[in-house]
């Protein structure tokens, strides 16, 4: 089955939830949903009244130029936002319905269950390859039922197993970029997340490591939600089902100008900011 | 310069023109281009040469006057610099003369600014060399008096207080130094910058007060007495500051990166500086605790108002008086006797040789990257 009849087959099965005998399985991974999301650097406002639903099964791809505030949105989708010290934010985020910033949910659980995937590459140098699978397990304190195991699956669903599996106790800084983004990714999956949301993943990589990037989102995809900011307009095709054009005009916040399939934002975009963004006339 | 290069090609290019193309590839000389040729060499001792006699000429036939030894030397480099330039210049020209001018003061610098470590090393090694062996380490300065030979006695009960003072002053200055570094790179909360400021002014406390302190409260108020705890305690407050304002440094090199990708993976704040700021900067964390040690190893002044000094061995760190290796060298080499003073240059060698370990041990526990010997032990442990 091509990559693509299987993204349709999954947009219709999110699109209706309807179970018939021959729909392919529920798509695992949590939804996550923002409403109303504002955010602030100190006075300055960067983001105002976002709403984005990014559902299971479904990969969404934010994109918008430099500075329009998507990046900002990602990383209070898992309370990375409020690691800048003058940061703060209005609205709520939703995940399967419990808001990550209440109580209900603490703020260690709520980042083991949305991982994430930074842009420039950044394994543990003092560990080995195989230790940065488990990092995420010994640092939430928690014991791998089978460590071996767990590292093999988590390397295959990244697909770096065969390039690594006879090095796992080497330092990871020895891999190149790409594996180590790879790395990256499967220590991320490693704590088994419902949510994985990914800054410019392949912004640091050379065209090969991102297409490997991209087969593997393309694998994962049915695991576990995907959110993932590029800045490149043929990835955004490639990989999401679901896409958010954000923009910010000067000294305005940035916001969502538009939303939907992906087919429909870069087919027939109902706003000309949009159309004239993804036909690359700007940004 | 240009004839000499042209008679360096010639017999490579006489064996490429009969060879096949495929041949002339492989067979093309290498060139450095950046190498010393013996032409510059030749050069540079020519000048070195020519500007020596010269010095020789002024100073001995001109000179109504005799000047020697330091003088002759800088004359002769001062005379040096403008020959060897005229002669650079001649053959290559203005900017490679400057550049070689500038290479040869900064090369000079460089000298000047070793000469004295060198100095210091071998003149203690020299001196301190003949002292010892064996029994200079294996034995104590209990039943050794002004008639004893040189190499009578030794240094033990100095060597086991020194050892016992250091590691007990490591064993508590370190997990402060580090906690306090932690602090102040990690949580940076309120008391950060007086505390940054206290830590850069400890560092130049000088070492009598701190001994002064220790001797006030602990030796005299409490009555303990001297005692090599006593001596630890002192060494203490001279390590802290400069542990801690090292092992910041090095915290604050770690990339802000691998901490929000461990908070990225679920980690309490806590696990991800144990678990990844910590070991990342373990080479730099070794290097700032030996470098707290070195700081304090050497220290004279506040041991001998805390430790007392003693020609017996005492192991007990925490009662009566003990020893260690630089009073040893201030008690001895006080001494009228040509032997004691022998004695305090074998001291002062060992004390250099102990420097010398600890920083070896430091590249060592520094240098292993994961994977080596040092987190393959830890696995094992974990098992």
């Amino acid at each position: 089955m091509s990559t693509q009849e299987t993204e349709k087959e999954t947009e219709t099965t999110t699109a209706t939830m309807t179970t018939t005998a021959t729909m392919p399985v529920q798509p695992a991974g949590g939804t996550l949903r923002g409403v109303g999301v504002s955010a602030w650097f100190g006075a300055r406002r960067v983001l105002e009244g976002v709403n984005i639903d990014m559902r299971a099964g479904v990969v969404t791809a934010l994109i918008g130029p430099s500075g329009c505030g998507k990046s900002t949105f990602l990383r209070i989708l898992n309370r990375m936002h409020e690691l800048v010290p003058i940061a703060s934010l209005a609205g709520s985020v939703l995940l399967d319905g419990d808001d990550i910033y209440g109580t209900a949910l603490p703020i260690t659980e709520v980042r083991r269950r949305i991982g994430m995937v930074f842009q420039k590459p950044n394994p543990f140098p003092a560990m080995t390859i195989g230790d940065n699978v488990m990092a995420g397990l010994k640092l939430t304190g928690r014991k791998a039922a089978n460590r071996e195991q767990l590292i093999e699956e988590s390397l295959r669903r990244a697909g770096l197993w065969n390039e690594v599996r006879n090095r796992l106790s080497a330092p990871a800084g020895g891999l190149s970029g790409g594996q180590q983004q790879r790395l990256c990714i499967a220590r991320s999956l490693a704590v088994r997340p419902d949510v994985l949301l990914m800054d410019e993943p392949c912004s640091a990589l050379d065209p090969t490591s991102t297409r490997r990037i991209e087969e593997t989102i393309h694998e994962l995809k049915d695991q576990v939600t995907i959110v993932i900011v590029t800045h490149n307009m043929q990835q955004a095709q490639r990989v999401s089902q679901h896409c958010a054009f954000f923009l910010a005009a000067e000294d305005e916040p940035g916001r969502v100008v538009e939303q939907g399939a992906t087919e429909h934002i870069f087919g027939s975009p109902e706003d000309p900011r949009t159309a004239d963004y993804v036909n690359g006339r700007f940004g | 310069m240009a004839a000499t290069r042209a008679i360096e090609q010639k017999p490579a290019e006489k064996q490429d023109i009969p060879d096949k193309a495929v041949d002339a590839a492989k067979a093309a000389p290498r060139r450095r281009p950046r190498a010393w040729r013996w032409a510059d060499i030749g050069e540079f001792a020519g000048s070195a040469a020519s500007a020596l006699l010269l010095t020789w000429l002024i100073f001995d036939r001109f000179l109504p006057f005799r000047i020697q030894g330091v003088a002759f030397v800088v004359a002769w480099y001062v005379l040096t610099l403008p020959i060897y330039w005229l002669v650079v210049r001649d053959g290559h020209g203005p900017v490679t003369a400057r550049d070689r001018l500038a290479s040869l003061l900064i090369t000079t610098g460089a000298a000047v600014a070793l000469s004295p470590i060198f100095l210091v090393v071998g003149y203690v090694t020299v001196r301190g060399l003949g002292v010892i062996d064996f029994s200079f380490l294996a034995e104590t300065m209990e039943l050794t008096g002004p008639l004893s030979e040189a190499d009578d006695g030794g240094l033990l009960h100095s060597l086991i207080g020194t050892l016992e003072q250091l590691g007990i002053a490591t064993l508590i200055a370190v997990p402060l130094g580090v906690l306090t570094a932690v602090y102040l790179s990690e949580i940076s909360g309120p008391l950060a910058r007086p505390t940054r400021l206290v830590a850069d002014a400890m560092t130049a406390l000088p070492s009598i007060v701190a001994g002064l302190f220790v001797y006030s409260i602990v030796v005299i108020r409490t009555g303990w007495g001297f005692s090599g705890f006593a001596g630890s305690l002192a060494l203490t407050i001279l390590m802290l500051p400069t542990v801690t304002i090292a092992a910041e440094q090095v915290l604050r090199v770690v990339p802000g990166s691998l901490r929000e990708a461990a908070l990225a993976l679920g980690s309490p704040y806590w696990r991800s500086v144990l678990l990844v700021v910590l070991p990342t900067a373990r080479a730099g964390l070794a290097t700032a605790v030996i470098l707290g040690m070195a700081r304090v190893v050497g220290e004279t002044a506040p041991v001998l108002l805390t430790v007392g000094g003693t020609n017996v061995l005492n192991v007990n760190p925490f009662s009566d008086y003990q020893d260690n290796i630089p009073l040893f060298v201030f008690n001895q080499i006080r001494s009228s006797k040509e032997t004691f003073v022998e004695r305090a240059w074998g001291g002062a060698l060992l004390l250099l040789v102990l420097v010398l370990i600890l920083f070896v041990l430091a590249r060592l526990a520094g240098g292993a990257g994961p994977g080596g010997g040092r987190s393959r032990r830890r696995k094992g442990a974990a098992k």
